[in-house]
């Protein structure tokens, strides 16, 4: 049976009551948060939710003001050197040195990672159609994402943490990096990390899920989870309602006169049992994407 | 090259399934009707071997986690099962249970015609008769054939 499931062992990334300021503006605020080791984690909230600075903590970028950040058991800060030698991390900006060619880099990488493995790496440049030769400054877009990829895989870090990946990229690009997530995972043991509003992508790959909002977790539950506990349910009552009546469970609802349409959180049974003791009948109920669980979770 | 592609029928890699997160059916269930789909029709027969876990995970660019229960659904319901050359492989007693999904297959794709026809305002008996109609053109175009 394949083995990449999220343990119970000790969490890779163990997050407890971190607040972070800047100036007045409260970044993170006493968020706790743990990321199994295996799997795909997929970290979701709008702009300005808390995404990049708590990857930040854990990458050991930002010093925890209050609260601590353990990451393979360590301080990141502390200990840069038994953390950021076992993550490959590629950002939103994609921060590269322009001035490189792309087989600089590579060579350059190289030097800060004794897992290095060259026949991935060439394998990996093969498949991206980088060209050793080129400069990074003039890599287009997309390709300046596959050599950011390629530098963050090449020495097959225990944790990959990727901030917005996908932002602004091509479908094709993106194929890239979700076939790069979902490799790095089936290599037993692996942990992907990964920070996206496109929420497609996360409910494809991820086997857990953290929605983060104004600094705070609002959610943390597994993919299968999410999706068994979220519906949308229509109910009928016998008269026209000028409001729908209040069901145990729901988020939100939408509707007119005899057919409300409710948004829940709950078992199916319990949700029968909830409609029929506010006096309405299921005339129909679906499952919910990714995207209208996260749409009503933050709204609501 | 021929070896190719017969090397790639042996995997099993030619399984056509397509996966939308548009609708919110989940992914395992969306895989596992597909293949169902797939046996129902014929394009996968008794004996077929299934493509490796990764494999259909790269392919369709979702968590292997995801294709192996999927894969655990289908040997729960007896349409596949694993052989000790640890591959997944689809069941030779498909057949009664692959009727059974033809006929829901049909019958789901009749509601929708039903319906449709409703609001046309087009009555039942005229349903028939056009798929009467429909029955007889395309056996007289095979005919030609």
């Amino acid at each position: 049976m394949f083995d990449s499931v999220p343990s119970s062992a000790s969490p890779i990334v163990e997050i407890r009551g971190l607040t972070r300021k800047f100036g007045d503006k409260v970044a993170l605020n006493d968020l706790s948060l743990d990321v199994p080791r295996g799997g795909v984690f997929g970290l979701i909230g709008g702009n300005g939710a808390g995404k990049t600075t708590l990857i930040k903590h854990i990458l050991g970028m930002l010093k925890a003001q209050q609260g601590s950040v353990h990451v393979f058991g360590l301080d990141p800060v502390k200990d840069p050197v038994g953390t950021l030698g076992r993550i490959g991390y590629l950002s939103e900006e994609r921060e590269l040195p322009d001035w490189m060619r792309v087989g600089e880099l590579i060579r350059y990488t190289q030097a800060f990672f004794p897992n290095w493995d060259d026949s991935y790496a060439e394998e990996l440049r093969e498949s991206f159609d980088l060209d050793k030769k080129a400069r990074i400054k003039t890599l287009s877009r997309g390709q300046r994402a596959r050599a950011g990829l390629l530098v963050a895989l090449a020495h097959r870090p225990e944790l990959l943490v990727l901030d917005e990946p996908s932002s602004g990229l091509d479908p094709v690009v993106r194929r890239d990096i979700l076939g790069a997530i979902i490799r790095t995972i089936a290599d037993e043991g692996r942990t992907v990390l990964f920070s996206s509003h496109l929420l497609d992508e996360v409910e494809r790959v991820a086997d857990r899920v953290a929605i983060i909002h104004h600094g705070q977790i609002m959610l943390t539950a597994s993919m299968e989870e999410i999706k068994e506990q979220h519906r949308r349910v229509t109910l009928r009552f016998d008269q026209s309602l000028d409001r729908p009546p209040e069901l145990v469970g729901s988020l939100s609802s939408t509707g007119q006169g005899k057919e409300w349409t409710y948004i829940c959180n709950g078992e199916m049974s319990q949700l029968r049992n909830a409609a029929e003791a506010i006096g309405g009948t299921v005339v129909e109920e679906a499952a919910l994407t990714l995207d209208e669980i996260f749409i009503s979770r933050i709204l609501f | 090259m021929f070896w190719l592609a017969a090397d790639v029928l042996r995997r099993g890699m030619l399984v056509q399934i397509h996966i939308t997160t548009s609708d919110g059916v989940p992914i395992y269930q969306q895989v596992v009707n597909q293949i169902k789909f797939l046996i129902a029709s014929g394009r996968l027969n008794s004996g077929d071997e299934l493509p490796p876990i990764r494999v259909l995970a790269a392919q369709l660019l979702i968590n292997p986690n995801t294709v192996a229960r999927a894969y655990r659904e289908l040997e729960t319901a007896g349409i596949v099962e694993k052989r000790r050359t640890a591959g997944t492989y689809v069941s030779e007693q498909g057949s009664p249970l692959a009727r059974r999904e033809r006929v829901k297959i049909l019958a789901e794709r009749i509601d929708t015609l039903l319906a449709e026809a409703i609001h046309m305002g087009v009555s039942i008996d005229d349903v028939m008769k056009l798929v009467q109609q429909r029955h007889d053109a395309i056996q007289s175009a095979r005919n030609e054939e």
